[in-house]
């Protein structure tokens, strides 16, 4: 157990809780930059794709795990910062400049979404988001002569002063670039964690009533929740869309905007670390099926069988498991494991257990 | 729908619509609203019960059909259609009262929220689980009186889509017989009005609870049974679950008329979105209604919620 | 000089008078304590000052202006801090993190220098956190500081709340039922720092209570309701032995309970 000694506001309010914690994250960051140069270029691209979830991941686990409004139309707001960079592009817009501009077009038209369905909450807000998914994936087909409807768009290569980026042809500088908006999304967030608007996310996902009684401005709140949350998922959307290369309408279904919401809950929500960790299981999950169905299938020589949609069922499995028997995603059980060896041999067993309480109705609001 | 649309297209390639053209549209139309309304039938039976919202009612209407079809099917099992129907039921009803009591019952006290996520992961589940027992092509269901056609002064209607009528209006018939007349159905709704009173007072709230689960299931069979009978069937029909809670949100989410009346709303605008509307937009017709109604009035347009004052 | 003023305020839920032309005035660095048995229209006068409900006719008015225009988060802007009867806190949050919810009208920085934390905002978080800091020394909260409030005991969360609502530093401060399932010791505590929060911090309190001890050490003037009728004001004693009070609470089942 550690015992840190404040001496100064400062120390609460810093990003770091004392110096070891600040010196493994330096660590893990330079780990992760220097991730090109210690392993192969397929794995540098699967990291990147780990990055991209992460970086929608963050914005949804903002809205949903912070602020507590569960959305299953983000792939929405992905779509919108995909198409808009990529059409800026097209029509002479420096990467530069299109990247952030999307980010902040996804963002206002995640304020304007969010303004009437504000009102709405738990259920209802879940299933006007899911709308919400549905309409974009139709209107991108409508809208043919900006999305290419069906047939869809192929990304342009990036350009930054005069540097080429491209997925496969240098996936180490596409990484770089992931890898520094994933920083600066985090660095944002992390900010606003612990300053007044942050703590009034948190403090309308527990209560609304007596968030209001603080002065927090709900409707106001909530709206800029939704912004920031459809900006971040903007970026990661317009990342996407480059490393896909070439998209349509199908690569922002449905079941993007469900994958998003169950990234976060395994990794657990309410924490910036269950976006990444999130982010690693859905990244990873193809990759480790195919090894264990290689591993099987080279044990009882069944030759290369697929099955298809396992890794949507296998997803599902391990999600049922989690809501089971961990609520509170990976980061939970992390932080629960944390705990036993810092108190060794004194943890208790219910030392997390959260009170269960009678069903509260929700139909009457 | 696109079953439906193509079918309607393929009669009329002119835009011109008689009278009787408008009423088999219609019809067709009511046909697939029933459907719709089944599905979210089954969501509001489990949603104004337990207070959990099924993402999955879909998945189970598909594994339902899927059942029958496994059953009933020549080149599989092949045995009589209407014992294939029953045992269908059946197993749906056994794995909804399953499903309560082993995942659904720990969710207890835990935010709705996690229950929606529970429940799409158990979709995601069934939709596998179907997919590798009875891979993805579309599969039809072969119904005894299939093809046949009814002729009324004119109007020529496929025996399927009277039958999908009729059985779908029998159903709530005898839903509402058992809510109002049997004591089972009573003490649901108790249960539903007010879990610790209910306790209280003798209920097995919990039981009940995995019943609802097992009639949601078993109105969920009997919706694919008549789904599957009228058109094709693959493990990812059950996304139209979502269609069907349009009908829901429509409805009101807590009223069970109001469920099947807003299924047969979405029906019946699907086809003439179709007629009046250029491909593309059509679709997008039962959302945006959906998306209206939440806007406008959150609590469905049938609802008798009324607003508690905090 | 009048801080809050209810002028014949009258308040119905369907049919049901909750309210009916109740008048009363707190002045600045006064107690005033609200009495009455259970469905009085206690906690809705409360509300109704929170704006969290609109009256059918009257008026409030907060240093000579009315607040009816206000909306509910509005109000704290004005110097007004509230408690809950039945413990509104952010459960997921520590207790300092809730505290520091409640200076959230005292926030001047935007979205965008949040985001990069710039050095106005660290400045302002640190006077948040002097104050805050100085709460929690007074309700003497160090040892649940960092504990989040899903693991608190009742007594403490009480305090707590009573601790978020002193860190906006409120003028007027809305206690409701501050006692209410406390032991006895608890609510001695209580009676101190409410004796405090006047004496020392200058804050004035209106209060909702059923536990009359409480009521009679700390309050300068106590006003009964039943049935959302003014019943009788004046002292705690005064009011105690007024024969439509004793007639309100026998005629009710006869019990001033401490169940809320």
């Amino acid at each position: 157990m550690r015992f840190v000694f404040k001496r100064s506001y400062d120390a609460d309010i810093g990003l770091f809780k004392h110096r070891p914690q600040a010196l493994w994250y330096l660590g893990l960051l330079v780990l992760v930059v220097a991730l090109p140069w210690l392993v192969d270029e397929f794995f540098v691209g699967e990291a990147t794709n780990v990055l991209i979830w992460a970086i929608a991941g963050m914005g949804l686990m903002l809205l949903t795990g912070h602020t507590g409004q569960a959305s299953l139309g983000h792939a929405a707001f992905m779509a919108v910062g995909c198409y808009t960079c990529v059409i800026m592009i097209a029509n002479g817009v420096p990467f530069l400049l299109a990247l952030p501009l999307a980010g902040v077009i996804a963002g206002l038209v995640g304020v304007i979404v969010a303004l009437p369905v504000l009102r709405l909450h738990g259920i209802y807000l879940a299933i006007a988001t899911l709308a919400i998914s549905v309409l974009t994936e139709d209107f991108i087909v409508i809208a043919e002569p900006w999305t290419g409807g069906v047939v869809g768009l192929v990304a342009p290569p990036i350009v930054i002063f005069g540097l080429e980026i491209d997925r496969y042809g240098t996936p180490a500088l596409f990484y770089f670039l992931t890898l520094a908006v994933t920083l600066v999304v985090l660095a944002g967030y992390r900010n606003l964690l612990r300053a007044p608007l942050g703590r009034a996310f948190t403090a309308l996902r527990d209560s609304e009533i007596s968030a209001q009684a603080m002065g927090v401005n709900i409707a106001r709140t909530k709206a800029t929740a939704f912004g920031l949350s459809c900006g971040a998922t903007g970026l990661a959307g317009a990342l996407l869309g480059f490393y896909a290369g070439a998209f349509n309408h199908e690569t922002f279904n449905l079941v993007l905007s469900i994958q998003l919401l169950l990234m976060i809950v395994i990794g657990g929500l309410g924490s910036i670390h269950g976006a990444f960790f999130g982010a690693l299981v859905i990244g990873f999950l193809p990759q480790f099926i195919a090894l264990v169905r290689d591993g099987i299938s080279g044990v009882f020589d069944l030759g290369s069988v697929t099955i298809p949609g396992i890794e949507s069922g296998i997803f599902g499995l391990i999600l049922v498991g989690f809501i089971l028997f961990e609520p509170t995603g990976i980061y939970g059980r992390w932080v629960k494991l944390r705990t036993y060896f810092e108190l060794y041999p004194f943890y208790r067993k219910d030392m997390f257990k959260r009170q269960k309480s009678f069903l509260k109705t929700e139909r009457m609001r | 729908m696109l079953h439906c649309r193509q079918q309607c297209d393929g009669n009329h390639p002119v835009w011109g619509v008689g009278e009787l053209d408008l009423l088999q549209l219609s019809i067709s139309g009511l046909a697939n609203g029933c459907v719709y309304g089944l599905i979210a039938l089954g969501f509001v039976l489990i949603y104004k019960a337990t207070e959990a919202v099924n993402f999955a009612q879909g998945d189970f209407m598909m594994f339902g059909a899927f059942i029958t079809i496994w059953l009933a099917n020549s080149y599989y099992l092949g045995i009589n259609f209407w014992v294939a129907v029953s045992i269908a039921v059946l197993i749906m009803g056994m794995l909804g009262y399953l499903l309560d009591m082993i995942v659904l019952r720990r969710m207890f006290g835990q935010p709705q929220i996690a229950v929606v996520i529970l429940t799409i992961a158990l979709g995601f589940i069934l939709r596998f689980l179907a997919g590798a027992i009875w891979a993805h092509e579309p599969q039809s269901l072969e119904f005894p009186l299939a093809g046949e056609k009814i002729t009324l002064g004119g109007l020529v209607l496929g025996v399927e889509e009277v039958a999908v009528i009729l059985v779908t209006f029998a159903l709530c018939g005898l839903l509402y017989l058992f809510f109002s007349r049997s004591r089972l159905g009573m003490a649901m709704q108790a249960a539903s009005q007010n879990q610790l009173a209910a306790y209280f007072m003798g209920v097995p709230v919990k039981r009940i609870q995995s019943l609802v689960w097992a009639l949601g299931g078993m109105v969920a069979a009997v919706a694919g049974v008549l789904f599957a009978s009228k058109g094709a069937i693959d493990p990812s029909t059950g996304l139209l679950g979502i269609k069907a809670f349009a009908a829901a949100v429509i409805g009101g989410f807590g009223s069970l008329p109001g469920a099947l009346i807003g299924g047969i709303i979405i029906g019946l605008v699907e086809p003439f979105a179709a007629y009046g509307l250029p491909a593309g937009y059509s679709q997008i017709a039962p959302y945006l209604i959906m998306l209206l109604v939440l806007i406008f009035r959150p609590h469905g347009l049938f609802s008798q919620v009324q607003k508690k004052k905090v | 000089m009048s801080l809050l003023v209810l002028e014949q305020v009258t308040v119905r839920f369907g049919g049901l008078v909750a309210v009916n032309d109740v008048s009363f005035h707190v002045g600045e660095g006064e107690v005033f304590a609200l009495v009455g048995p259970n469905g009085a229209g206690k906690s809705t006068v409360f509300n109704l000052i929170s704006r969290f409900y609109d009256p059918a006719h009257g008026d409030i008015r907060f240093r000579e202006k009315s607040i009816l225009g206000l909306r509910p988060d509005q109000v704290p802007a004005l110097g007004i801090a509230r408690t809950f009867q039945n413990i509104e806190l952010f459960e997921q949050s520590t207790v300092l993190q809730n505290l520091l919810v409640g200076r959230h009208r005292h926030r001047r920085s935007s979205l965008v220098s949040e985001l990069f934390f710039a050095p106005q905002v660290r400045s302002e978080e640190r006077r948040h956190r002097q104050v805050v800091e100085e709460v929690i020394d007074f309700l003497e909260l160090q040892a649940y500081r960092d504990k989040t409030i899903a693991g608190l005991a009742y007594g403490v969360r009480k305090v707590v709340e009573l601790a978020r609502a002193l860190a906006t530093e409120p003028r007027i401060l809305l206690l409701d039922e501050p006692a209410s399932g406390l032991s006895l010791e608890e609510t001695q505590d209580m009676i101190f720092w409410i004796e405090d929060i006047k004496k020392q911090m200058g804050i004035t309190v209106l209060m909702v209570e059923h536990d009359m001890n409480l009521v009679a050490s700390v309050s300068d003037r106590v006003l009964a309701l039943a049935d959302g009728k003014e019943l009788a004001i004046g002292s705690a004693q005064d009011v105690q032995s007024h024969p439509a009070v004793i007639e309100a609470y026998l005629g009710s089942g006869g019990r001033a309970g401490h169940d809320g």
